[in-house]
């Protein structure tokens, strides 16, 4: 065994790797955007990766690498990895689609999953969660606790995900409280807490007192604790921040899809697909709501959240006009999964314009 | 669209907090680099200065330790960068490459356990019925210590530079170190001594990030700030205020397209966010119009034998 482990390792050391030699074990491999400790996006998805490599043990080896940037490194990172032996990896950023995708097409042993896109291959799954089932919740809960009725959001790059997000929150502001306005920060980048920081002060500056963040750092929450105001976790719980700044979160638990997926390898069962689960299935979770939140607002948030859940109620549902007035949805319409996931616009009452 | 919504008083202080960083490294590397030394490790020495920061003010709950702290970390990595240009006389641009490679990740190894942690916050200076006034309160008034001292570096270094035997001798070196030698001035030490000073600087304009600006530690959050910094010296054509000028441009700009997108202003976001590379590019490059004035020696390998 330890002959053949080693034999094993001087091969893969002179570049002879194949996914047969690693045989006996199944190796995962996980593409970062971030650091793996940013509190956020990266930290959450690499938590849900060892929380998969334990649930195996001995069955799978977990190889990842972390800050690598969107472009033509993530493309020599992912290659690396394949040649490195990985039976599937996994890349977690909307921005490694491309990538993945070109990289899988000249790997057609090794599976591939990427987090938030949409393009699939035969050998590429696309896996993604309805955040914005949980900014339905934060955004209902940020229209009940703003009292300059302003919120603020800090957006990412303009991808549909992101105005998704940005969507949903002001639909569910607006229900909680009729006069609330939203104010959107474009960073167009994922990480870089300075900036987060920087633009989380200029909102607070303007008046706003509530910040949702789609970023990837506890910056935004950092800068609200020491200023005042409210914010939310945002793909992992924060709790740290609790109970103020911080009154919940959305969480991103991974852990099982990724337990499924790699079990399916293993199997050798996996198939591409194109998964898109919420909060009904865990995938989008809800963290607790603090107690800075008063009773019957918690109490409707959490109404809202077993509503859908339970699939009763979707959180894009008409009427609902885009951001120039046209009609887009009808009284009573739900979107579809394939406008929501092109989304590339705002709805009414949204102020400013997306970056095209 | 509510113009209204932006108060510049607000958008005056927040600037200010936004440029110091920036400002705090670029004034080190202008006294680097006025003694003949290119050193293009700032990105490293600001995010181990982060770091070092970071964990001392955690430790010991003292935000002035976690300065000082700072400023030695960025020094003691500095320190690196002396002794391969310096003594082993290697190449500045490699050095210093290798320099901030090396402090990216050292930080990260250091920063491990820090992730999610607090810092203990730092007081803002109470300068009592002053910091009310209308106006000028905010803005002067009511800040972090810190930043009024990266306000009073910038001063020193411009009038040491400009005023003194000292300053005289530092860009002496930096001119035409050959002939400094011959005059009979220690070209290696005084080189070593604007190399660590240039390291502390960075070191303080990492922890400005890591304990008051964020305040929080994650990897690599200086993200480029270093860089910035460098160039910013260069088209501040070596002179100190106008590398204070410069990096509250990059910050005010910086701060007003946030303030522009936040009322949600028709701009497109990418004309935004580049603007303050922009700006400030354009309008120190008009500034530095009459000559450029380099450092003769800059980024040449002194040995005393040549």
């Amino acid at each position: 065994m330890k002959l053949s482990k080693l034999l094993a390792g001087a091969a893969l050391a002179i570049g002879l790797a194949s996914t047969a030699m690693a045989a006996d074990k199944t190796k995962v491999g996980f593409i970062y955007v971030g650091p793996i400790n940013d509190g956020g996006w990266s930290q959450h998805h690499h938590e849900s990766a060892k929380k998969m490599a334990e649930h195996f043990g001995d069955k799978v080896e977990l190889v990842y690498r972390e800050s690598v940037p969107e472009g033509a490194d993530a493309e020599r990172a992912i290659t690396q990895m394949a040649l490195q032996g990985a039976d599937i990896i996994f890349t977690t950023s909307f921005g490694f689609m491309d990538a993945t995708m070109n990289v899988a097409k000249k790997f057609p042993k090794v599976k591939f999953e990427h987090a938030t896109g949409y393009k699939t291959a035969p050998n590429m799954s696309a896996y993604s969660a309805r955040f914005y089932e949980g900014r339905a919740v934060t955004g209902f809960i940020a229209g009940k606790m703003t009292k300059t009725n302003k919120i603020g959001y800090i957006g990412s790059f303009p991808i549909p995900e992101v105005i998704r997000g940005i969507n949903s929150t002001y639909i569910h502001a607006k229900k909680a409280n009729p006069d609330v306005k939203l104010s959107v920060i474009w960073l167009n980048t994922w990480f870089d807490p300075a900036k987060e920081a920087d633009a989380t002060q200029t909102l607070i500056d303007q008046g706003v007192d509530v910040v949702l963040a789609h970023t990837d750092s506890t910056a935004p929450l950092a800068v609200l604790e020491k200023n005042g105001g409210y914010g939310f976790g945002q793909a992992a719980d924060m709790i740290e921040f609790a109970p103020k700044p911080r009154l919940s979160s959305i969480i991103d638990n991974w852990a099982p899809y990724y337990i499924q997926e790699v079990q399916a390898v293993i199997d050798g069962t996996w198939a591409s697909h194109n998964a898109w689960d919420g909060i009904s299935t865990g995938m989008v979770g809800i963290g607790e709501i603090t107690d800075a939140v008063p009773a019957d607002v918690k109490a409707e948030a959490e109404a809202l959240k077993e509503s859908i859940a339970k699939g009763e109620y979707h959180p894009f549902t008409g009427p609902l006009n885009k951001q120039d007035g046209t009609p887009w949805l009808a009284a009573g319409e739900v979107a579809d999964d394939g406008t929501l996931a092109g989304m590339n616009f705002y709805v009414e009452g949204v102020e400013g314009s997306i970056p095209q | 669209m509510d113009l209204s919504d932006i108060d510049p008083i607000k958008l005056i202080a927040t600037l200010m907090v936004a440029a110091t960083p920036l400002l705090l490294a670029a004034i080190g590397e202008l006294v680097v680099e006025k003694a003949g030394v290119l050193n293009l490790g700032v990105e490293g020495m600001m995010i181990t200065g982060a770091i070092s920061g970071f964990a001392v003010a955690v430790e010991t709950g003292s935000p002035w330790l976690g300065f000082l702290a700072a400023a030695a970390g960025g020094a003691l990595l500095s320190v690196l960068f002396a002794i391969l240009t310096q003594v082993a006389l290697a190449n500045h641009v490699a050095s210093g490459l290798a320099l901030t490679l090396f402090g990216l990740g050292l930080s990260a190894l250091i920063g491990q356990s820090y992730g999610g942690q607090k810092p203990p916050p730092m007081a803002e200076v109470d300068l009592g019925p002053l910091n009310d006034l209308p106006v000028v309160g905010p803005i002067l008034f009511g800040h972090d210590p810190i930043l009024y001292l990266s306000l009073g570096l910038v001063a020193a270094v411009w009038a040491v530079l400009k005023y003194s035997r000292m300053g005289l001798v530092l860009r002496a070196v930096g001119e035409n170190h050959d002939a400094a030698h011959a005059l009979g001035y220690k070209v290696v030490r005084i080189r070593v001594l604007a190399i660590l000073f240039g390291g502390a600087c960075a070191g303080l304009g990492g922890a400005y990030i890591s304990l008051i600006r964020v305040p929080q530690w994650t990897d690599g959050m200086t993200a480029g700030v270093g860089w910035i910094a460098l160039a910013l010296v260069v088209f501040a054509s070596w002179k100190p205020w106008r590398v204070l000028a410069g990096a509250y441009l990059f910050g005010g700009v910086t701060v007003l397209q946030f303030n522009l997108q936040g009322v949600g202003i028709a701009i497109p976001v990418e004309y935004l966010s580049m603007s303050p590379y922009v700006i400030t590019i354009i309008v120190l490059v008009l500034l530095s119009r009459d000559k450029s004035s380099a450092p003769g020696s800059l980024g040449r390998i002194f040995h005393a034998s040549s």
